[in-house]
This record gives structure tokens, C-alpha cells and sequence, in this order.
């Protein structure tokens, strides 16, 4: 009956194997691809929709009882990701379609995005340590394919620092496995909470809990971000959209999963450490972002922030500012897609990407530009639009706790955000137009469609933040209260 | 026995990271390789190596070493066996895509 539970995964893997054999069929790809993550986006709200009914859902895989066997586990948190990133996957697809070009179509562009979100999917499904891993390494064989795909000088030469980083930081994952598996003997998620409760957090497993966040932290961005402008600004837009728009994000859930369900017992060492990290973060993105004028560095250091302040909800871990990182990563998911497209369909309309080198660019390319401006206020949280709600209830954690200088950084972090954005946007939209009339080139309506479809959406989220809501508190509740998540998967009486 | 181990594994670790810093691509690509085999070690070693009959049903007299790091490490090699065969080729296209540069470079300052 659960079984519905496996889907997300399922029906990316299986169009994507499908894909592999109608190579030559550029149309028929694209229409599998987009059905295959319509079908996922539809079957996520289904789910949710169970979930909220029924509470969390689980599927042990060949019916071994949960310590034995793997499982998938679907909870509120989990489904609310999976949901934003098939929508989000789905119409970067819509724009890929416009503008990869067939070389890259017919070298299995499609199976490799579909590869790529199985792993995603997975990954944030999954009850059992080790099967994250290699959900991550589905996820990142599939992004080293997507980053390479095309073979330009610039790509070769990033993703190779892009590869041997997530080697090694695989490494750790796999080292922080054998560690914890050497000190507690399981790799269930629920049970390892349950024995590390029974145990006492001893600072062996500080240790650990301290690897782990080091591991994740590099393939989040946080602190550990320095390979991430480069690698995010050389493969095609569409790519850069969904890598700025899933990967960090699968880092992002690890931690908050990791530090919520099983190291909460040390709040003290470890949530201060990742406060410190997040605020550093804050301050390390805030001054790439400055710094550059690089449309596509700028758009990048920005992932770079928006990763440094979901986590100061972490940090603060009281439920409001969870909430509020939750409704802030569903929003920065979505808007960092919008914002990765719409600086590569300005540099692919201007043929370059120095903020300098553009100029009055609204004349030209009015909703564009528009939409542009739209999305600058949603991601420095101006009130009707998406980020807001998430800054505030963040904002209120921070306060709340009394951590005042994250609170101050997390505000801070917002103006240069919005300077950053709004230095592009004052350079390149506005002044002289240099482009005249009959040298302009048209941009073609289906590669705004997306655009306008992504900030639709997050103006939506805005506007209608009460939907999520309940989904949302029920996500929350789930991530503070342990119990609730360890109960449903092994049963009462164990998860005290 | 597994201070032995976990002594070799740190000795493939301190190798692997020296490999990795420096400026050759195919020594960092070595160093990666090295970096997996002291993983792999690791696991072996943290879940125990307990005497005991292989993990067959019918062999050893009802005792077993612990069969759950041997799936999880032969998971482990065939991942990053893949992974280094995808890096090798990226870094024969690199070599190939800007002649003479990152790669021979390295090699050369040797």
C-alpha cells in the first residue's frame, strides 16, 4: 500500500533507462522526460496529502522489519522537497528544450537530468545511512556527466576541481559511516536514534557529528564553499539552474535531518558550531557577491548565502525558525532556478557576461527585465513575495533564542543581496541602450515561459503562504520532535 | 589486529592527501584511489575483526564475522570505481583539450 513511496525515485530512474535507447529521438525525449517529472510533481502532493492523513508513511523494501532492511521514509519535510524539486526539474526541462541544442540532446542530456533527480529523490527519502551515500553518489554521477557534457575548455577545467572535491568529501561521508556503524552498530536512521538516546551523546559521537557536518558541509556550501561559484557558472544555464536549484539543497536536508534526529543531545558544541559556520558563510557569500561583476559569479555566491541562512534557522533550532527554514528553502529552491536562467538568457542575448559590458537592457528585452526586478525583491524578502515569510519566522527564532549576532548577519546578509542583484540590475536594465533595434536579437518566447511559470510561483508561495502551512508545521514538528520519526518506524516503546 | 589496520589505513590516508596536493592531475587521481582503499580498510576494520568462519551459511561452526561492511564496502568499490574510471577520461580529454597545459605541466615540474 505504500508502495507509492518508491515512485519518486522510480519513475525518474525508469524514463531515464528508457531515454538511453531513443537516443536519436529528440522530440520523443523531451515529452518522456517532462511527463515523467509532471507524474512525480503529481504523485508528491498526493503523498503529502496521505502523509497529513495518516501521518509519516514508511516502505521497507522486501519486508524486512526496519533495522534490518533499508526503508524509505516519507514524512512532511521530505515530500514538501521532493515536490519542489520535480516542479523545479520540470520546467528547467521546459527550458532546456529551448536551449541546449541537439549536440547535447542526443549525448543523453535527458537520462542524466533524470538520473540526477532519482538521486535527489532519493536521497531525501531514505531511512538508511548508507543508502544516502549512495543516493549522493547517484545524484553526483549524474552532475559530473551534466557538467562535463558539452566539453568546453572552461567546463573541463572546473569540473575536475568539481570531481576530486566530491571525491574526497565522499571519502569523509564513507569514513563518518564506519565510524558511527564501529561505535553503534546500525545504519537505520530511526534505531541510530534511538541508540544514540540510549546512549547518551558521548563525545565519540561529537566526533562523529562533527565529521558529518563537515561532510555535508561540503556538498552544501557551508563554510566549504569554495569550489562552488566556479563550478556553478561554466555548464549551460539549464544545467547551472538545477545544480544552484537541487544540489546544495540535498546538503542542506542531510544536515537538518542528521542534527535533528540524531546528534540533538549536544546543542551547545554542535548547533554553535554550525552557527558559526552559517554565520561565516554569510559573511564569505556577501562579499563574493559584491566583489563580482560577473553575472554568473554573482548569481552563485548568492547560492552561497541562502545556504548560510536556512542554516541559521538550524542553529537556533527552536520550531518557529525551523519553520522559517523550511518556507525558505522550498522559496530559495524555486528562485534560485528563475534567478540561474535568467542571467544565462542574459548573457546568451548579450554574448557576455560582465555587468559592465550591458546596458539598458529594458528597452530591449522589457519582461525580461521585469522579471528580473520581481525576482531581486522575492530573494531579499521584500513583503508579498515568497522569501519573506521564511526571513521573518527565521529572523524571529533568531531573536527569540537571543542569538542576536546571527540575527544581525542574516539581516545584514539580505541588503547585500539585494545590492548585489540590484547592481546587475541597475547596470545592465537600466542606462543607455547600446543594443539597437535591428541588432537586437528577439528572445524567443519559450525560454520566458519557464521564467515567468518560476516566478509565478514563488509570487504564489508568497501570496499564499497559508497553504503550506499545515504541511509545513507538520514538517516542523517532525524535525523537533524525534520521537514522532523514530516511533513510526520502529514502533512504540522503543523510541522513548 | 585492528590497531594494525587502523595504523595502515592512517598511513594511506597521509599518502593519499599528499598525492592529492600536488600538481599533477593523474598523482591527485592517484591519491584519490589510495583515498578509497583506506575507506574501505576503515570499514572492514570498524566493524570488527573477529575471528569466525566466512559469512556462508553451512560454513564455520555457527559463528560469523559480521557480513554487513562487506556488502557495504564492495557498494562502496564498485561506486568509486566508477568514479575514477569517469576522472581518468576527464583528465585524458583535458590533457587532450588544452595540449600541454594543467596536466604536462604538473608532470614536467616533477
Amino acid at each position: 500500500m505504500n508502495n507509492i513511496l518508491v515512485l519518486p525515485m522510480v519513475i525518474p530512474l525508469l524514463a531515464g533507462i528508457i531515454l538511453i535507447f531513443l537516443r536519436s529521438h529528440v522530440h520523443l525525449q523531451r515529452w518522456i522526460s517532462f511527463a515523467a517529472m509532471s507524474v512525480v510533481a503529481g504523485l508528491s502532493i498526493y503523498i503529502l496529502e496521505l502523509i497529513q492523513m495518516n501521518g509519516i508513511l514508511r516502505l521497507d523494501f522486501g519486508n524486512w522489519q526496519p533495522p534490518f532492511g533499508i526503508l524509505f521514509v516519507g514524512d512532511s519535510f521530505s515530500m514538501l522537497l521532493v515536490l519542489t524539486a520535480s516542479v523545479v526539474t520540470g520546467i528547467c526541462l521546459l527550458y532546456a528544450f529551448q536551449s541546449i541544442g541537439e549536440a547535447r540532446e542526443k549525448m543523453f542530456f535527458y537520462p542524466f537530468v533524470l538520473f540526477m533527480v532519482a538521486g535527489v529523490n532519493g536521497s531525501f527519502l531514505t531511512g538508511d545511512l548508507f543508502n544516502l551515500y549512495v543516493c549522493f553518489e547517484v545524484m553526483l554521477l549524474a552532475s559530473y556527466a551534466l557538467i562535463t557534457l558539452g566539453g568546453t575548455k572552461p567546463q573541463f577545467k572546473e569540473s575536475i576541481k568539481y570531481v576530486v572535491i566530491n571525491v574526497v568529501s565522499s571519502w569523509l561521508f564513507l569514513v563518518a559511516i564506519a565510524y558511527l556503524y564501529g561505535a553503534v552498530g546500525t545504519l537505520n536512521m530511526a534505531h541510530l536514534s534511538a541508540r544514540i538516546a540510549e546512549a547518551g551523546q558521548t563525545p565519540l559521537l561529537t566526533v562523529i557529528s562533527i565529521l558529518f557536518l563537515l561532510v555535508f558541509g561540503l556538498k552544501a556550501g557551508l563554510l566549504l564553499y569554495f569550489w562552488l561559484p566556479g563550478s556553478y557558472s561554466v555548464p549551460p544555464t539549464a544545467v547551472a539552474a538545477l545544480f544552484g536549484a537541487l544540489l546544495t539543497k540535498v546538503g542542506i536536508y542531510a544536515i537538518f535531518r542528521m542534527f535533528t534526529l540524531l546528534f540533538y543531545h549536544e546543542p551547545q558544541i554542535t548547533h554553535t558550531l554550525i552557527g558559526v559556520m552559517a554565520g561565516i558563510t554569510m559573511i564569505g557569500g556577501s562579499l563574493g557577491a559584491v566583489a563580482y561583476k560577473d553575472i554568473r559569479q554573482i548569481v552563485s555566491y548568492n547560492v552561497v548565502i541562502a545556504v548560510g541562512f536556512i542554516l541559521v534557522g538550524l542553529a537556533v533550532a527552536t520550531p518557529i525558525a525551523v519553520e522559517g527554514s523550511i518556507y525558505y528553502l522550498i522559496h530559495d529552491m524555486i528562485v534560485k532556478a528563475v534567478l540561474f536562467l535568467l542571467a544565462g538568457t542574459m548573457v546568451a542575448l548579450t554574448g557576455t557576461a560582465k555587468i559592465d559590458r550591458m546596458s539598458g537592457l529594458i528597452r530591449n528585452y522589457p519582461l525580461l527585465g521585469w522579471l528580473f526586478f520581481i525576482v531581486m525583491l522575492a530573494l531579499a524578502g521584500i513583503p508579498p513575495l515568497s522569501g519573506f515569510i521564511g526571513k521573518v519566522l527565521v529572523g524571529q527564532g533568531a531573536a527569540g533564542g537571543g542569538n542576536y549576532v546571527l540575527l544581525a548577519l542574516a539581516l545584514l546578509s539580505s541588503i547585500f543581496v539585494l545590492y548585489s542583484l540590484l547592481k546587475i540590475f541597475k547596470n545592465c536594465f537600466w542606462g543607455e541602450t547600446i543594443i539597437s533595434e535591428d541588432e537586437q536579437i528577439p528572445v524567443k518566447k519559450s525560454l520566458l515561459i519557464p521564467c515567468v511559470i518560476l516566478t509565478a510561483i514563488s509570487i504564489g508561495l508568497g501570496l499564499g503562504a497559508e497553504v503550506l502551512a499545515a504541511y509545513v508545521k507538520d514538517a516542523a514538528n517532525t524535525l523537533m520532535n524525534p520521537n514522532v520519526y523514530v516511533e513510526a518506524i520502529l514502533g512504540k516503546g522503543i523510541g522513548q | 589486529m585492528e590497531t594494525l589496520i587502523i595504523i595502515l589505513a592512517g598511513v594511506l590516508v597521509t599518502v593519499a592527501t599528499y598525492l592529492i596536493l600536488s600538481k599533477g592531475v593523474l598523482r591527485v587521481i592517484l591519491g584519490t584511489a589510495i583515498l578509497s582503499h583506506a575507506a574501505h580498510l576503515l570499514l572492514m576494520t570498524m566493524g570488527g575483526l573477529k575471528k569466525g568462519g566466512v559469512p556462508v551459511i553451512g560454513e564455520g561452526n555457527g559463528i560469523y564475522t559480521d557480513a554487513l561492511p562487506q556488502a557495504l564496502i564492495l557498494t562502496s568499490i564498485v561506486i568509486s570505481f566508477a568514479v575514477t574510471a569517469f576522472l581518468l577520461v576527464l583528465a585524458y580529454r583535458t590533457y587532450q583539450e588544452n595540449e600541454l597545459s594543467q596536466l604536462a605541466r604538473g608532470l614536467k615540474d616533477e
